[in-house]
């Protein structure tokens, strides 16, 4: 369920093929270009105009985009979160899951050296055109920003900052203000929103789609969601500190 | 399922040969941000073309009043009554030329007489800077100059009206001439300066004298603060006296002459913004049902509404969507099923809509699917990953008809545009560069290669320049002439006259 023409290697080491929608959707390959799919559209989702205002329609069509691979990554099982290590979590449910994935990625940030420009990352994707060039362009200012930082401010800063992000696609009259804060975290709420469509349920704060994320699952070392939301996160603290 | 035609006018397409005939724009390889084409129109009578740039000028070219003098000669010189000739002249004069500039029509027609063979060329008419940046201090956000769309205002007396708009504000532009001037005043001089009152010994009556023709572009109204998000669409109602502009969440009703109030026909912005899943792209009136105009969506949907059912057309008379094809799913399916474009056929039976890769034809009696799908680029399907990456899949494609709805035509990649001929079923890939811009040079069909044995003149799909985008055209309502924005250049193609 990839663009046509794009090749996927049949299963291979014995794979469970049972799993899964087709079997052949759950393959290494399929499933490393799907992430980077991802990657991709959280980072064009991030990477916001800050001077003009973004266009709201390619917003909305990436958010839908990043909406369909969760929904197709939770029906296969492969959307698995670190299941939260660190004292001092917060009691929330509904904050689980921007708390796991900015958690999860500080603890990556430990075992990365300054990463690679993500070449390995797509394989295949690019048969003759250009090389990625919006996400290498993206990459490079935020290796060098690399810093371990897991203080609490910084996990209120990133959110704060996405909210300043989300602010940017709606209007700022007094009603959708309002809107924005209907939630006591809206700001989270936005997020949430944005990564897994489960809005209804997480209007009363209990989604049963929450949940599922936070069956804890130790996930494969070196997973590159987590490192990739991890540059997100310094891009966007830089861009709010500065 | 064949798709009617129009009615006798010239059938566009490949039955026909077409020709260069000319490029407005700078050759330089380096191109200012400024000077892209952003919109491109014909007027009603086709002889005036306006342009709006990301830099937020309009440019209108107006064309040479050849067509009068070629048709008094012929006629007069094949001895046919004199009546017969001067109502020829009077029709095409009409069509030509507001009703006062008969005279100098005239004029500037006989001038063209040392080239009787070129066709009427298009040369700037009038330049005007119609937005300027702005900023919204509200929102810390600059507001782009660029103009989105400019739709023309069929002509009512010697002026010409052009509605233009960027992201938030409309503006109602009076394009007027003037050839005469005033002598003789009392009170100041030629000059301007003011005359002593003591030294007026005797009065006099101003004498209108001429003068050199100088258009004047001015503003006469501004529609301004009724659009929270991006403007996108503006269309003039058939009633002449009404329009609609839309941006991504809601569609407004304007009357032309009222600035301080519009209607809201549309909202689909939800009470959560975190529910947004949809946003409007396109909207347009109904040529000749002034209560009818149709909106559509990044879900590849178009809803036509009725005015007349309610004030808020929150419920569509009748929805429109081609059911999936579930063997082609992909990631990418609704981004590419988004509609960039809508537009009625001049008859207004039809409507047809741009999607990524193709273009569609619907009956507006048949809701269930389009009545024809033209492929416009379909080696793109392979390449969608990488055109998602650097953001060409978000591309908005705009397409148009011939004036007698006999043929389709629309942007793609590598300055290359595409015609459908409805009639004929076929089509064509034309190529707008310099290289091909010798006068009245026909242009060679291109083709692009997608297997693996590139034949010679073929280009292949990676070689595609995706720099350059066609993304705005313009068919004249009447002729086979044709004005494609590539880049900062405009392009003006006719057919061959036989």
């Amino acid at each position: 369920m990839f663009a046509r023409g794009l090749k996927r290697k049949s299963a291979e080491d014995g794979e469970d093929v049972e799993g899964g929608l087709a079997g052949t959707q759950a393959t290494p390959s399929y499933s490393l270009q799907r992430q980077s799919l991802l990657d991709m559209s959280l980072v064009k989702l991030q990477l916001c105009h800050m001077l003009v205002e973004p266009n709201l329609c390619r917003s909305v069509l990436i958010a839908n985009t990043v909406r369909q691979i969760q929904e197709e990554m939770t029906q296969d099982g492969t959307w698995r979160v670190v299941a939260p290590q660190a004292a001092g979590r917060a009691p929330l449910d509904r904050l689980v899951s921007t708390e796991i994935l900015c958690r999860s990625v500080r603890e990556q940030e430990g075992e990365r050296p300054a990463p690679d420009v993500g070449d390995g990352r797509m394989p295949g994707l690019v048969p003759g055109l250009s090389a990625v060039p919006s996400a290498q362009a993206l990459r490079s200012p935020q290796s060098s920003l690399w810093e371990v930082d897991s203080s609490r401010e910084n996990r209120g800063g990133f959110q704060k900052s996405l909210d300043q992000i989300f602010e940017t696609l709606e209007s700022k009259t007094p009603g959708s203000v309002e809107e924005l804060f209907s939630d006591v975290d809206s700001s989270y709420y936005d997020l949430d929103a944005v990564l897994t469509g489960m809005v209804g349920s997480t209007q009363s704060g209990h989604g049963s789609g929450l949940q599922a994320f936070t069956s804890a699952a130790t996930p494969p070392p070196g997973s590159s969601c987590r490192s990739d939301l991890g540059e997100l996160d310094h891009a966007v603290e830089i861009l709010v500190e500065t | 399922m064949a798709g009617a035609g129009g009615g006798g006018c010239p059938a566009g397409g490949n039955d026909l040969q077409w020709c260069f005939s000319q490029v407005k724009g700078a050759v330089d390889e380096d191109v200012a941000e400024a000077d892209i084409i952003s919109t491109v129109e014909f007027n009603y009578s086709g002889d005036l073309l306006a342009t709006g740039d990301k830099g937020g000028r309009v440019v209108i070219f107006q064309r040479e009043q050849e067509a009068v003098v070629r048709t008094k000669c012929r006629i007069w010189r094949d001895g046919v009554l004199p009546l017969f000739a001067c109502i020829l002249a009077v029709r095409y004069a009409a069509t030509a030329l507001p009703a006062e500039r008969w005279g100098s029509g005239l004029r500037e027609a006989h001038r063209n007489k040392s080239r009787p063979h070129s066709r009427g060329e298009y040369n700037v008419y009038s330049t005007f800077q119609s937005h300027e940046p702005e900023f919204d201090y509200l929102k810390s956000l600059e507001i782009e100059e660029k103009i989105n769309k400019i739709r023309w205002l069929p002509q009512q007396n010697a002026a010409h009206f052009l509605l233009s708009t960027n992201d938030k504000t409309i503006k109602l532009w009076k394009i007027s001439e003037r050839d005469k001037r005033a002598e003789g005043y009392n009170l100041k001089d030629e000059d301007g300066r003011l005359r002593d009152p003591f030294r007026i010994t005797a009065l006099r009556v101003p004498i209108l004298k001429p003068m050199d023709l100088m258009v004047e572009a001015s503003p006469r109204r501004i529609f301004a603060n009724a659009h929270t998000y991006h403007i996108n669409s503006i269309s003039v109602n058939s009633d002449h006296e009404t329009y609609l502009s839309a941006d991504d969440l809601r569609i407004n009703l304007w009357h032309l002459e009222i600035t301080d109030r519009s209607f809201n026909i549309v909202d689909i912005k939800p009470v959560n913004m975190e529910e947004l899943t949809e946003v409007i792209t396109a909207a347009e009136f109904h040529p000749h049902q002034c209560n009818v105009f149709v909106y559509s969506s990044s879900k590849g949907t178009i809803r036509l509404c009725d005015m007349r059912s309610s004030a808020l057309c929150d419920r569509h008379a009748k929805f429109f969507e081609e059911p999936e094809d579930p063997s082609s799913r992909s990631f990418f399916s609704e981004i590419i099923s988004s509609i960039s474009d809508v537009k009625f056929s001049h008859s207004g039976r039809y409507m047809m809509t741009r999607d990524y890769l193709s273009v569609k034809v619907w009956d507006l009696n048949m809701e269930s699917r389009p009545v024809e799908t033209h492929q416009v680029h379909e080696y793109l399907r392979s390449k969608l990953c990488s055109l998602y990456e650097n953001d060409c899949i978000f591309d908005k494609f705009e397409c148009c008809w011939s004036g007698s709805d006999s043929a389709i035509m629309t942007g793609s990649y590598n300055n290359f545009f595409r015609m459908f001929d409805r009639t004929t079923r076929r089509d064509v890939t034309l190529e707008a560069s310099r290289e091909n811009s010798k006068p009245r040079a026909s242009l060679k069909p291109r083709k692009v290669c997608t297997g693996g044995k590139r034949k010679k003149d073929e280009i292949s799909v990676d070689s595609l320049d995706f720099n350059k985008k066609i993304l705005h055209t313009a068919w004249h309502p009447a002729e086979n002439i044709i004005a494609v924005a590539a880049t900062n250049n405009l392009y003006i193609f006719q057919d061959k006259v036989n």
